[in-house]
């Protein structure tokens, strides 16, 4: 049932363009990225090799161009989890899936595997330009698997908050204007916190790109897999309990 | 105009009431045995919907307050009240969609609250608003509702197909339903609603935004529905119930004010009122003895009014004595009350839609 569900959200996705064009566009603006990186990395090669215990290929193309493919995840989000709930809502479509032998959780999770689906899609894709490097050198597998790693984590939960964000309204543009603001807000909130005692470790904490950027560097540590985790977890319960509220009328 | 005295009182003029004082009158007798049958036959089938004082708050308004009701399989009954009444917040209720503040929703003999998806399983929900997703074919979307409803995958085309011809939609499969015109739309979301064949069907305003043909259309297939689903409909056309219900009820304001069955209500409409005009003034006293005879009031001079039971037709009576009186009867008419006039009188709002 639950596939059901996410296999409509994620055909319904392809059935108006918005999808292709986040596709396009973020394969155009990662290849420019791409080509920039490339091109620093053959500037700086030969004195690279200078050094003893230098960086490769991995560290210098392949994690800068992760990274930037997760800010660019963070503005598209918005966009495309908009519609979720929100859009079933304004277009009294919900009632379809509420008159259904369906529970809430089916529905929150059905409809969360199918911008999933979507947001893998997106991973896979901006995989690919990393990938073409195989054909002139070779890469760290360990280090870039780690990065996909952190990349889909942060991918799964950008789709979670989205999706909370989309169960508390009935307009899609309210509800993308508010995940951009808390998204952002979730990225930028450590520049106010570092160094400032206890309280700004708290708040550096909270950033959703301090836990990205290990990852990057080829660094697994459980705790940052548990933050992301916990905060896709908690905004799952919190869309499920939402959906009952507004049933129930509370 | 004013109506017929038993039309004030509110809701249960049921059979019970009727026999108390009329026992004595044989064709009342026959057909009072006629309705104790229909009675008795109705208790032997399924209840599937039963409501038990639902009522629903939004904010400190109550929408819907105190409804109760049931009904049975083979039944098809009309929710009738003007725009407003609270007729939608019950259709919400009774399909799961909104839980209700307080009493409950028994769908097949599952409570809504406590095993929602047995009951939702039991029930397909026409709402005001076809749930359409505007993207996909009547195909795709009709195949999504019955995976919804956990139609096994090798019967979701035979389903499919069975809803399609039913509904009158066998030829646009494979259009887009964004680009279906209005009356297409709603019989897509009828197909949705009958796809699972689901023991509980509840349709709110299936007509809205049909042309005439295709209202004829509906009709005869929620009366062909009716005949082993329970079917609720909802509407503010009063014509619609008539076409097509057993049993009708009567929302306004969230509270239920009538619910009884379209025979007990069609003889409500049917005359219980005469007007008589006499040459000479009558003795009122006298017109006031005659059997059957509830009440009279003088309409204007020598103008009387006779509210009469129902069931009995005093005309012959009152010629005969105005002849034996000398009265000059010249004027004898049945005066007749109409649905809306019942339905503007219960209601207590102006002018009705209809």
């Amino acid at each position: 049932m639950i596939r059901t569900i996410a296999w409509r959200e994620f055909r319904s996705l392809f059935l108006s363009p918005l999808a292709f064009v986040i596709l396009g566009i973020i394969q155009i603006i990662l290849a420019r990225l791409f080509l920039g990186h490339v091109n620093l990395f053959l500037m700086i090669q030969a004195r690279l090799v200078t050094l003893p215990n230098p960086p490769g290929l991995t560290t210098l193309v392949v994690a800068p161009l992760l990274g930037n493919a997760g800010v660019f995840l963070l503005f598209i989000t918005p966009l495309a989890t908009m519609r979720l709930v929100a859009d079933e809502r304004h277009n009294k479509t919900l009632t379809l899936l509420y008159s259904a032998p369906l529970s809430m959780t089916e529905i929150v999770l059905g409809k969360y595997l199918g911008i999933l689906m979507f947001f893998f899609l997106i991973v896979a894709l901006s995989l690919a330009m990393p990938l073409s490097l195989l054909m002139g050198g070779h890469i760290d597998w360990g280090m870039f698997l780690c990065g996909v790693l952190g990349l889909s984590l942060l991918s799964a939960t950008l789709a979670a908050i989205g999706l909370l964000v989309s169960t508390l309204t009935k307009y899609p543009a309210v509800a993308a204007m508010g995940t951009l603001g808390i998204l952002f807000l979730l990225w930028i909130i450590d520049y106010a916190g570092h160094g400032r005692g206890d309280g700004g470790q708290i708040v550096a904490y909270l950033s959703i790109v301090n836990h990205y950027e290990p990852f990057l560097r080829g660094l697994f540590n459980t705790s940052n897999v548990a933050y992301y985790v916990v905060l896709s977890v908690t905004c799952l319960l919190f869309s499920i309990r939402r959906l009952d509220a507004e049933r129930l009328g509370a | 105009m004013s109506l017929p005295e038993h039309a004030h009182e509110p809701a249960k003029s049921t059979v019970s009431d009727l026999c108390v004082d009329k026992k004595s009158d044989p064709a009342f007798n026959a057909r009072y045995e006629d309705q104790d049958r229909y009675a008795r036959s109705m208790t032997y089938s399924e209840v599937l919907v039963e409501t038990e004082t639902i009522t629903r708050f939004y904010g400190k308004t109550a929408a819907v307050a105190d409804v109760s009701f049931m009904i049975r399989r083979g039944e098809v009954l009309g929710f009738l009240g003007p725009n407003g009444a609270g007729k939608t917040t019950t259709m919400h209720m009774l399909s799961g969609n909104i839980a209700p503040s307080s009493g409950r929703v028994l769908i097949a003999g599952h409570n809504m609250r406590t095993e929602p998806q047995a009951a939702k399983a039991a029930l397909g929900y026409l709402p005001e608003h076809p749930p359409l997703y505007r993207e996909l074919t009547v195909d795709e979307y009709l195949d999504y509702c019955a995976a919804l409803h956990r139609i096994p995958r090798r019967q979701r085309r035979i389903a499919r197909e069975r809803a399609k011809g039913r509904c009158g939609l066998s030829e646009v499969g494979g259009r887009v339903t964004a680009n279906l015109s209005k009356g297409y739309q709603q019989r897509v979301g009828l197909a949705q609603a009958i796809i699972h064949e689901p023991p509980v069907i509840i349709l709110d305003e299936p007509t809205v935004g049909l042309d005439p043909i295709q209202i004829r259309e509906v009709r005869s297939l929620i009366r062909e529905l009716g005949q082993n689903h329970a079917v609720i409909l909802s509407t503010h056309i009063l014509s619609e119930v008539q076409a097509s219900c057993d049993r009708v009820q009567i929302i306004n304001k969230g509270r239920l004010l009538l619910n009884e069955s379209i025979h007990d209500l069609m003889r409500r409409v049917q005359s219980q009122a005469l007007i008589a005009a006499f040459r000479r003034s009558p003795d009122i006293a006298l017109i006031s003895g005659v059997p059957g005879v509830r009440g009279v009031t003088v309409v204007e001079e020598n103008r009387v009014r006779l509210l009469h039971e129902p069931d009995t037709d005093p005309t012959d009576a009152l010629v005969k004595l105005s002849m034996e009186q000398g009265w000059g009867l010249c004027e004898i008419n049945p005066e007749h009350s109409s649905l809306e006039n019942i339905f503007v009188e219960l209601t207590g709002e102006g002018e009705p839609t209809s």
